[in-house]
């Protein structure tokens, strides 16, 4: 414990250096306006804005896009109660209390609840996160690949899982990101596959690309024909402080979401979507005035959002200890961080603790900065909502190019973008989620090399997946999952991820 | 009944059939020593199992028909200029691409007027060029004329 207290000292002396400061109140700005424009989420929006940290050493660059990552996070809300449109996927719920309380005047202090437990979240998650990731990474030192190989395929199977509808359209669209991930040299004998003599296709197919793609480009040809918007509640700065008994509803469902959004937020999978639906359910189950829920209960914006904004903190736990990422947005922060050339997994910690204990202290700072900003600053950013989506949505398009351009200042990224554009509308249209790709492209020459060293290793036998305890647990939790998931193809029922799934249905037609 | 899975399912069947036969030109090795098509055809087989589930199992799924499709004159509209921008962006350059990108969209699909249309164009693009390549250096396409 003294040791991490004397890490964390080391950690702030990083995090409130002038520059460091800079760079997380820049992130969070930016962030906030990405995660209010409808569209741009934070996986399009750190990727987005990836090239940007081109020029940045890599603390400085991974402190700004954990900035992003929490400000889209934040912001997302703000659309949620304000115009009943999520600004990104994990907003969802808030959209359902917070709007009605909008419409009841209630617009301020629903936002207040929001920032106030979005702030309570993140800080006691990141205290969770510093105390779980060094002993999770010492613990990982002693993997191999077979256990990296039964971790990553399990992180697959828990994504699929824990995926909204259908298991088997989730496993399906794992697959197709993992076949994705194929293309390009054969890490093992220098073989180029699926190329076709584009060169540029020799390191695989970017994660950049592909994200803003199947999330940004996808939602603006899904969106940019539709209606013009609903009219924007503004709210006055007065209207901001909650009543009394606006805190105490929501005092309890902060602090369940906080601790909820951080457990599921480790697990892999879309975390901070899903904990938002959890902590509602639970929420809606505990609370003594239940028929409040969707009418406007304080507790069904303070809940979901505190859960959302802690799941941040939790993905990063597997992503800093082990190297693997538990969704697509860490999978973009861990491409982020190998372009500056760190390498996240057990090691970071030891070779890297300023990087590390930097990136931990500025999620404080950076929690601080965001209360601040989005409390006073809303009128400012809600402002941009007044802009025609008509005239919006061009520039985002125009942002898409720029930003998967100058990852490698390649065309055939902006080419690969528009492909997986088109797939991820196709997808969207025909129901099925398209966060599976993104981990699948990141994850596949992982898995594949940890598969062929693991065979090399044990001379060919597979039973070396059985004999090691860490992976036959691994592969056994894995087998649990898909018995699970595909119980309902057997029982014909709803199980709760077909339940998500409505829910978030019904939302995308209000 | 045509639906939403079983178009799904039977375009994945036929993206595995098409990886398996592209697969024939590359070493597959065997199960114990994989080759370099060793894990895309294992992938493209699942894939192919997934596929043909889903079209089997697809008869609760929502028809075809149901999916509006309302919105596809400016789907089709975005992705050609997309298309546009990928073959010009190095050719003409960031500022011109994105420039006449954006006029296309402004002017030509949301009928914005002609004023609105060339000032937001020209000062997006310029303005974009100016904040990444200038100010953040990160390096964009100029074109023949060094615009």
């Amino acid at each position: 414990m003294a040791e991490t207290l004397q890490n964390l000292v080391l950690g702030f002396s990083i995090a409130l250096s002038p520059p460091i400061l800079l760079y997380a109140f820049v992130g969070c700005v930016v962030g906030t306006l990405v995660g209010v424009l409808p569209g741009v989420g934070p996986l399009a929006g750190i990727s987005l804005l990836l090239p940007a940290t081109f020029g940045l050493d890599a603390t400085r660059a991974i402190v700004m896009l954990a900035g992003i990552y929490y400000g889209a996070m934040y912001g997302g809300s703000t659309t949620s109660i304000l115009m009943r449109i999520p600004g990104e996927a994990a907003s969802v719920m808030t959209c359902i209390d917070g709007y009605a309380m909008a419409r009841k005047g209630r617009a301020g202090a629903a936002l207040a609840i929001a920032a106030v437990g979005s702030y309570v979240a993140g800080t006691v998650s990141v205290v969770a996160l510093m105390l779980l990731a060094p002993p999770l990474a010492s613990f990982a030192l002693r993997f191999g690949p077979p256990e990296y190989f039964a971790l990553l395929v399990l992180g697959l199977l828990v994504l699929a899982y824990m995926s909204s509808g259908s298991m088997l359209k989730a496993l399906a669209m794992a697959a197709l990101g993992l076949l994705l991930g194929m293309i390009g040299i054969d890490q093992m004998t220098g073989y180029f596959r699926y190329s076709y003599g584009v060169v540029e296709l020799g390191d695989g197919i970017g994660v950049v690309p592909v994200a803003v793609g199947l999330f940004g480009l996808a939602e603006i040809l899904a969106t940019a024909g539709l209606p013009a918007p609903p009219q924007v509640v503004k709210p006055r700065l007065r209207e901001l402080l909650p009543t009394r008994r606006e805190w105490r509803d929501s005092a309890w469902p902060i602090g369940r979401g906080t601790v909820l959004g951080f457990l599921i937020g480790i697990v892999p999978g879309s975390a901070h979507i899903i904990s938002s639906f959890v902590s509602y359910a639970v929420e809606r189950k505990l609370s003594k005035r239940p028929e409040e829920f969707g009418q406007g209960a304080v507790a069904g914006v303070a809940g979901p959002e505190s859960a959302n904004n802690s799941a941040t903190s939790g993905a990063f736990v597997p992503m800093l200890a082990l190297g693997v990422p538990s969704g697509p947005i860490p999978a973009v922060m861990l491409a982020a961080m190998m372009v500056h050339g760190v390498s996240p997994g057990p090691l970071l910690i030891k070779q890297q603790p300023e990087l590390f204990w930097g990136f931990i202290a500025s999620m404080y700072v950076g929690n601080v900065v965001l209360l601040i900003l989005n409390l006073p600053l809303v009128g400012v950013f809600v402002n941009i909502l007044r802009v025609p989506y008509p005239i919006l949505y061009p520039m985002i398009l125009a942002f898409c190019i720029l930003g998967v351009y100058a990852v490698n200042g390649s065309v055939v990224d902006v080419w690969i973008m528009l492909m997986m554009g088109a797939l991820g509308y196709l997808l969207r249209k025909l129901g099925f989620e398209t966060a599976p790709i993104v981990l699948g492209v990141v994850l596949a020459p992982m898995i594949e090399m940890a598969l062929r060293q693991s065979l090399a290793m044990s001379d060919g036998r597979y039973s070396i997946f059985l004999l090691r305890p860490i992976s036959a647990t691994l592969l056994g939790v894995g087998l649990i999952l898909i018995t699970l998931g595909l119980k309902p193809l057997v029982t014909r029922g709803l199980d709760w991820r077909a339940r998500l799934a409505l829910v978030e249905k019904g939302e995308e037609r209000s | 009944m045509l639906t939403t899975d079983r178009v799904a399912g039977a375009a994945l069947v036929l993206l595995s059939l098409v990886v398996l036969w592209e697969s024939r030109r590359l070493p597959l090795g065997s199960l114990r020593n994989p080759g370099p098509a060793f894990m895309p055809v294992a992938l493209a087989v699942v894939l192919l199992g997934f596929g043909a589930l889903l079209a089997v199992l697809a008869g609760k799924a929502p028809a075809l028909s149901s999916v509006g499709w309302t919105e596809w004159r400016h789907a089709v509209a975005i992705f050609v200029v997309c298309a546009f921008a990928a073959l010009a962006l190095e050719r003409l350059g960031f500022r011109v691409t994105i420039a006449l990108s954006l006029a296309f969209l402004l002017g030509v699909v949301e009928r914005k007027g002609s004023i609105l249309t060339a000032v937001l164009s020209i000062a997006f693009a310029v303005g974009a060029f100016l904040l990444f390549d200038t100010f953040l250096r990160v390096p964009l396409p100029r074109g023949p004329l060094g615009l």
